[in-house]
């Protein structure tokens, strides 16, 4: 058994510089000035999960992207840590795209650049987080799906696989091709070796725009998006504080006289508490 | 431009093994204040999938004036394809303008692939939704962990849709109003379709232990400041000492100090809003401030005077979170 497998993949912002980004107030335009964009951290987990079923199974895994001309780095990194060959989705016309119009491009550059068996994706990205590219991708490309998987198996043409959901999980048979997206729980993505940097450099990196592309132009970018953006905003978190200041003991007293102040019966749960054990 | 049929404000009331999820009567209560915010009042409708519900009354109560139940041996547990097979045929039927879904891990699955197909926009786990001068449904949706909040209109095609994620919304309240009509869709037409490319196997609920983070009044969280598991015990006992419920950040759900991931509160864990939130070893990270803020009293303690979580907390403590942890805990017990 040989399978073609794709990952999708997100450039983003790095999120551990997300209370960095602020709001031009005039343009209403978010300033991202100065912070790297990284592989949306979820979407490392999707291509560890291809790069297992290769190893097990035999095959080939390309990495997809839409996104600006610089993502060519991040599919590099890849590369790297073990996808075969890359594609890179980049064009104006691709630009202000919403889910649905993102997933449209996205499936077009998939049945491009080659069959597929199986198809992953992260659950969400880091900076939009809508979750919802995942489940419009499969549409688009009319096969199964599941999002948010937490363990899978393939077998033949068929794959076991289970839904994680609140307290629980469902697990379901579904034939391929299909769509997976992973959470971050279901592995731990490798690291890259000095090897696989080397490697990488000769591997294949497809750039392909929209005239490469079997689109109907109007479902293309802003113009293809139902959704509309209005106006945006930073919300304010700020509270007016107080600081407990003293020795560790005077701290803790404060701490408790606060606690109930705020309605905490601590004595009532201190007897609960002596009486349980 | 958005109602062109009947129009109604549908909420697809979530099922799991028969019980209704309480995210639909948050999702009902929103949409009897759509419906008084739109030029002409729509009727608000919840639609249920399903082998059968318990207690559809209480879709009633919190808001529902007509309740349209899917009832079938083949949708006991959630499949994708099958519910959204259902819900199109439905919503192509009766075209209600406004459709809300819980962004939960079902709806959250459910929502887009519902939008792919009637080719019209969702606006992704919304914090709030209201109705503009013009009519139209403006969606709040968090980006960049919440550090932004952006408004999302679906102007031009319809049903207008939104996720919005649990807990958000506030505690729903019970409404006095009159029973809904409730009417059955039969699915089987639709069921007959099924390619099979998908088959739902079972489900396995998982025990949960301890209080359950939404209905808490206290919530002890840790963050990577704690350091390690040892120390995580720590966290596990002042929330055991004060009856509360244990959160988490996503450094502690990776390092696996906690058993699961449910406990992580953020935008993409869970929303809160206990009426004391103690923060210990959490330094403030945008997606994470953006699941606790609806907090009643935040207390933090960090060793980094700096740390973005003092900013939203009404008590500051500059400390380690051990040392204050050990000593707290001391003293409670006494």
């Amino acid at each position: 058994m040989s399978l073609n497998i794709t990952v999708c993949i997100k450039p983003v912002p790095d999120p551990d510089y997300y209370d960095k980004i602020t709001i031009d107030p005039v343009k209403k335009t978010i300033t991202r000035a100065g912070i790297p964009t990284i592989i949306n951290p979820v979407d490392k987990n999707a291509v560890e999960a291809a790069l297992q079923v290769k190893e097990k199974l035999g095959g080939k895994v390309v990495v997809i992207t839409m996104a600006p001309p610089n993502a060519e780095e991040n599919l590099r990194e890849l590369l790297a840590m073990g996808a075969d060959e890359a594609v890179l989705l980049t064009d104006r016309a691709f630009a202000g795209a919403d889910t649905l119009a993102t997933s449209y491009a996205l499936a077009a550059g998939l049945k491009k650049s080659g069959p597929f068996d199986l198809v992953f994706t992260g659950t969400e990205s880091a900076d939009g987080a809508t979750s919802q590219v995942p489940a419009q991708l499969a549409e688009w490309l009319d096969i199964p799906h599941l999002w948010n998987v937490q363990e899978f198996e393939v077998e033949d043409h068929t794959l076991k696989a289970k839904m994680s959901m609140e307290n629980g999980y469902i697990n379901y048979l579904v034939q391929m091709p299909a769509l997976l997206a992973v959470k971050r729980s279901i592995n731990k993505p490798r690291y890259t070796t000095v090897m696989g940097v080397m490697k990488a450099k000769k591997k294949p990196l497809t750039v392909l725009t929209a005239a490469d592309l079997d689109v109907e132009p109007e479902r293309l970018g802003l113009q293809g998006s139902p959704t509309k953006a209005g106006d945006i905003f930073t919300p304010s978190l700020a509270r007016k504080g107080q600081q407990l200041t003293g020795e560790t003991e005077e701290i803790v007293e404060q701490l408790i006289q606060v606690l109930r102040g705020a309605g905490l019966n601590l004595e009532s749960l201190n007897v609960n508490e002596a009486g349980r054990e | 431009m958005t109602t062109n049929g009947a129009g109604g404000i549908w909420v697809v009331a979530e099922q799991v093994a028969g019980r209704i999820n309480s995210v639909s009567y948050e999702l009902l209560n929103k949409a009897q204040q759509l419906k008084n915010q739109l030029q002409k009042p729509e009727p608000v409708v919840a639609v249920i999938l399903g082998k059968g519900a318990e207690g559809l009354e209480q879709l009633s109560n919190y808001g529902a004036e007509e309740i349209i139940t899917v009832f079938a041996e083949e949708l006991e547990i959630y499949q994708n394809d099958l519910y959204v097979a259902v819900l199109q045929a439905l919503i192509e039927e009766k075209k209600p303008s406004i459709v809300l879904i819980g962004a939960t891990a079902i709806g959250q699955d459910l929502a887009p692939m519902l939008g792919a197909r009637l080719k019209t926009g969702v606006a992704a786990h919304c914090v709030d939704v209201r109705i503009n001068e013009n009519n139209q449904m403006v969606a709040v949706v968090p980006a960049f962990g919440g550090k932004v909040l952006g408004d999302i209109l679906c102007p031009n095609t319809s049903p207008q849709m939104a996720t919005l994620k649990p807990g958000v919304l506030g505690k729903p309240v019970p409404l006095e109003k009159p029973a809904a009509v409730v009417t059955a869709f039969d699915p089987s037409a639709v069921l007959q379709e099924d390619q099979g490319r998908i088959k739902a196997l079972e489900i396995v609920r998982e025990e949960q232990t301890g209080v359950p983070l939404e209905e808490a009044e206290v919530i002890v969280a840790g963050g990577w400041g704690i350091g390690s598991r040892e120390n995580w015990d720590l966290v596990e006992e002042l929330a055991r000492l004060l009856g509360g419920a244990v959160g988490c950040t996503r450094p502690v759900v990776d390092e696996q100090w906690v058993q699961s991931e449910q406990q992580m509160i953020g935008t993409s864990g869970k929303s809160v809003r206990p009426k004391v939130y103690l923060a210990f070893g959490i330094s403030g990270a945008t997606h994470h401030l953006c699941g606790m803020k609806d907090s009643g009293l935040v207390i933090s303690v960090n060793k980094d005077a700096t740390a973005p979580i003092f900013e939203a907390s009404d008590v500051r403590i500059v400390g380690d979170a051990r040392t204050i942890l050990t000593a707290l805990i001391k003293r409670i017990k006494g």
